[in-house]
């Protein structure tokens, strides 16, 4: 029992961390005390995550696995809360009647994905992916000073999408389950046949399956909710949105891919969809002017990198994209950080609100334009050590088109990218307010460049972690 | 891996320093406030450097055809990787190029640049780090790494600081050699999967087959071709060199240029040798159109810094060239020519920067006839003018005397279809000379239009800084021009051995 108890001890922490929030919702404490507050809850989870790192053990009657992978994963995601935490200094963009409540549901939807990294049974997965959600339903709509509609707009989408998606999962599991009569992930995935091709309902199965994860992940075809939740939702919000739910869903997907084992069928579905989310996302990423609408078709491309390195099915591969999603944790939270602090009235920020930034925050406009290219891919980032291993990772198995189809995304993001770096420094006529950002975003901005380039440049320490977390799960 | 490598460092590792300073001096730059502290902040921390760099020139073993001042360190065990970095005689003289033109880039800019001028020095230090990182780097990895890495620097050098239309000019060069980099870098990872290693002299070893070859040699041809420029990839930079600001233009002349040739004689020609062979004909050809579109495109130009902008397509044509004759004399003389054209281009971009802060305007018409006001000015002009076109007795003259000789020892025909190239450098130089210093005063153009409103009288010759640049950039123009033994010397058994290398079996 006791045991359970410290394997369960990160996930613990947010459980506390949701109940104490619902209790100050019926007080109304200061902003700051509720934000020292989570994030002290944030590294209460982290440091636990980081204490069962080496331990592991099978919960709830083998629902749930503790080991190093997921254990690897929860750090990231509470890292993850920590920053986004951080980034959401003073909570500008949510009404301050319902920010103990906002806590809450980031609590409990932190809390959810936690547990995608641990499942290991159908009914654990699509709780954990349920619990997600459905905090983040209720999150989108928090949004304060752009008026009701398009918060709520985006709610209802993110709803929609949401459940469009969980019953498509529904349906794959229930294929599975037929095929194999068990909701246990370890023995269903042994107990389909091999090749998938000989039974194509269980790779049909699998694929549905899967859009749960893709949904969370805002891979082509379940990508379109990203814009319009990204354009609707408060900064915060989307920071939370764009980062945190794609490192939970790439644990998932990499635990299924890695029990379901090498797979030419597979691997051939999600090259295609690798290709087209890469593509799409960047070609309409070019025609944006607001910039949380740019990024998040630019996280739809991103997530086409991602999958590149899943669909590989082997050590090197997964490692890849482990270290692709947390450097894109920290290219994106630089994005938002700038979005967040240069929308002082929450409002959303276009292209011409970031012209002469480079002069009312210099430091800003650095951690912008190492968010850019890193996102684009150049040295001496964390991005582009990403994409190298990932690109080495699909050359080593022998996925030459799919490298080349990247590459040329690769140039196409670049245009939009450099977008942000030209508007940043680009000249004002005007004189334009100075914008002075407080200790607490300084350190910040100061952590995000470190960790874009020491990330990029000296990558063993995460590797090791990840790979030790690998080793956990390669059968 | 110790078999390629020399480890001759004289007490300490010189080239991870002279890498490592701009770096640490461009992070000092943050926390400095007043201008003049910066200049000066600037000028030590590229002084300092090239300091440092001399002993590269003075200890290197000249009989040895390893790489030199070698260090190694482990750097991502995960993936293999080590931190390597050394130089031997082909990337030695391209180290010190880059650490003396540094100086020189913070000096021509000392009045000229007063907005943003931390961030101004920040990324001229950030751009050197970037610069000596590729020539010192034996790593594909770190090669990379640094070569994209000089992409940004630059392109802010033209966005930020640029002329009327830099936004079109610095997003047209980042797009473009961007362009060309993700082939390079295509390139690299294939070679890694199939040899499993990223050590560039044991890829240099590795048996590739043909066709691995020629894709490995087209990926970096386009990625390199883009850089020199050689034609039909030379669109971006005429206009980039007329948008930059001095420092910009000579940073990309002097040296952003030389990471062409430099990438296809450590890369391109020791890797995919046979590839290399097979091309090579193609790749002249192109070098000679370049030499005789640019010369002619110069000749049409009214714009100074345009004029030269072409004359550096023509210039490294030469070097292009030279490359790919396959022979001692021409790659020396590439070599040569890659050093010079850094020099005297360097020195013309700074002389027309000089004027432009004298007259606001760089078109020929608005700048003729200055003999009489700025004789020092036209002096060194002049030499640098002759040197650019290849008169004897300049450093210009030996390396294109060489890569001559070496074409008409290879392919005359070739070798005969240098010659207009020649013809053509002599008369753009020495009609952009003649109107500069000679230009008939009394016709509509000239400068005493402009006499009437006290235009005429505020040129001024040369101040002592001015001075100074002249002076530094004109030595080595002079002293390889007469005596190009020690730099020859310096760069020979790297060149035979490569040669040796990639001699057909």
């Amino acid at each position: 029992m006791a045991d359970t108890l410290v394997l369960f001890s990160p996930e613990l922490s947010l459980a506390g961390m949701a109940v104490v929030f619902f209790a100050c919702a019926l007080t109304r404490p200061h902003a700051l005390l509720l934000q020292a507050a989570a994030m002290a809850f944030a590294l209460m989870a982290l440091i636990a995550s980081t204490f069962t790192y080496a331990s592991g053990g099978v919960l709830f009657a083998g629902a749930y696995r503790v080991d190093s992978f997921s254990q690897t994963f929860k750090i990231l995601i509470s890292l993850g809360m920590l920053l986004v935490v951080w980034l959401g200094t003073g909570l500008r963009g949510v009404k301050r009647s319902v920010r103990p409540e906002y806590y809450f549901f980031f609590a409990l939807s932190c809390l959810g994905l936690m547990m995608m990294c641990s499942a290991t049974e159908l009914l654990t997965i699509l709780l954990s992916l349920e619990i997600s959600s459905f905090a983040v339903y209720i999150l989108i709509p928090l949004r304060f000073g752009v008026g009701q509609r398009a918060p709520l707009e985006a709610g209802i989408k993110y709803i929609l999408f949401g459940l469009v998606a969980t019953g498509i999962t529904l349906y794959g599991m229930s294929y599975l389950f037929g095929l194999t009569g068990t909701t246990e992930l370890v023995a269903m995935m042994a107990a389909l046949p091999r090749p998938l091709s000989l039974q194509p309902l269980a790779l049909i199965g699998l694929v549905m399956m899967l859009c749960g994860i893709f949904y969370k992940l805002a891979l082509f075809p379940m990508h379109f909710w990203m814009p319009d939740i990204f354009v609707g939702a408060a900064h915060e919000t989307t920071a939370f949105v764009a980062t945190i739910p794609k490192i939970a869903a790439t644990a998932l997907l990499i635990r299924v891919v890695t029990l379901c084992g090498p797979s030419q069928q597979l691997s051939t579905m999600l090259a295609i969809m690798a290709v087209l989310s890469m593509t799409l996302g960047n070609l309409l990423a070019l025609a944006q002017e607001d910039i949380k609408r740019l990024l998040a078709y630019s996280s739809i491309a991103h997530a086409g990198y991602l999958i590149i390195g899943v669909l590989c099915i082997e050590p090197f591969g997964l490692l890849s994209s482990m270290y692709y999603i947390y450097g894109y944790l920290w290219m994106s939270l630089a994005c938002f950080f700038v979005i967040y602090n240069l929308s002082d009235d929450g409002r959303n920020i276009r292209f011409r609100d970031l012209r002469g930034l480079y002069k009312r925050s210099p430091i800003m406009a650095g951690v912008l334009v190492l968010g850019a290219i890193g996102l684009a891919g150049l040295p001496p980032t964390i991005g582009f050590t990403g994409k190298f291993m990932i690109f080495a990772a699909a050359l080593k198995q022998k996925h030459y088109w799919l490298v080349g189809l990247a590459v040329f995304n690769v140039c196409i993001s670049a245009f939009y990218y450099l977008r942000l770096v030209r508007a940043a420094y680009s000249n004002v006529e005007q004189e334009t307010e100075h914008i002075e950002l407080g200790a607490a975003a300084r350190l910040m901005c100061l952590l995000i460049i470190v960790a874009i380039i020491a990330g990029g440049l000296l990558p063993q320490n995460f590797l090791s972690l990840a790979r030790g977390g690998l080793l956990a799960i390669m059968p | 891996m110790e078999e390629y490598l020399l480890f001759n460092s004289p007490g300490y590792p010189v080239l991870s320093y002279i890498m490592l300073m701009p770096l640490v001096g461009a992070l000092v730059c943050h926390v400095l406030r007043d201008d003049l502290a910066l200049r000066i902040w600037g000028l030590i921390v590229t002084v300092l450097t090239a300091l440092a760099s001399l002993p590269l020139y003075m200890l290197f073993d000249r009989t040895s055809a390893r790489y030199q001042f070698a260090e190694v360190r482990a750097w991502i065990p995960a993936l293999d990787l080590n931190y390597v970095v050394g130089v031997d005689g082909i990337s030695v003289l391209l180290v010190l190029l880059t650490t003396l033109m540094m100086p020189l880039c913070i000096l021509c800019s000392w009045h000229f640049i007063r907005d943003r001028l931390a961030e101004f020095i920040i990324v001229l230090l950030l751009m050197e780090a970037a610069m000596i990182g590729v020539f010192i780097s034996l790593n594909t990895v770190l090669f990379y790494i640094f070569w994209e890495g000089m992409l940004v620097p630059m392109y802010l050098l033209i966005a930020v600081w640029g002329g009327p239309r830099k936004d079109y000019a610095s997003i047209k060069f980042f797009l473009y050699t961007l362009a060309g980099s993700v082939f390079l870098l295509l390139a690299l990872i294939v070679l890694y999967v199939q040899t499993d290693t990223f050590f560039i002299p044991e890829l240099m070893s590795a048996e590739l087959t043909f066709p691995l070859q020629m894709l490995i040699f087209i990926s970096c041809a386009v990625a390199f071709a883009i850089k020199i420029p050689l034609y039909p990839f030379h669109t971006w930079l005429p206009v980039a060199h007329v948008e930059a600001p001095t420092a910009g233009s000579v940073i990309l002349a002097s040296l952003l240029l030389k990471m062409g040739c430099y990438g296809f004689l450590r890369l391109a020609l020791p890797i995919a040798p046979d590839a290399a062979r097979f091309c090579a004909p193609v790749m002249i050809g192109l070098a000679l159109v370049s030499i005789v579109l640019g010369g002619c495109l110069a000749l049409a130009q009214t714009d100074i810094k345009r004029l030269i902008a072409y004359s550096s397509v023509a210039h490294m044509g030469f070097a292009t060239l030279g490359i790919f004759l396959f022979s001692s004399q021409g790659i020396r003389g590439a070599l040569l020519q890659m050093i010079n054209h850094g020099v005297v281009t360097g020195a013309l971009f700074i002389g027309v920067g000089m004027l432009y802060e004298r007259t606001g305007s760089r078109e020929i018409h608005n700048n003729s006839g200055l003999s009489m006001l700025m004789p020092a000015f036209v002096a060194f002009m002049a030499l640098f003018g002759l040197a650019a076109m290849g008169f004897p007795g300049t450093n210009g003259f030996v390396g294109e005397f060489l890569i001559m000789l070496a074409a008409f020892g290879v392919s005359p025909p070739a070798a005969a279809l240098l010659v207009p190239g020649v013809v053509l450098g002599a008369a753009y130089m020495l009609r952009l000379l003649q109107k500069l210093i000679w230009a008939d005063c009394d016709g509509v153009y000239c400068l005493p239009v402009h006499a009437g409103d006290g235009f005429y009288v505020t040129l001024r010759d040369l101040s002592a800084r001015e001075w100074c640049l002249m002076a530094v950039l004109a030595a080595p123009v002079v002293w390889v021009g007469l005596y190009p033994g020690p730099l020859l010397d310096i760069m020979n058994c790297s060149v035979e051995h490569l040669l040796l290398h990639c001699a057909a079996p």
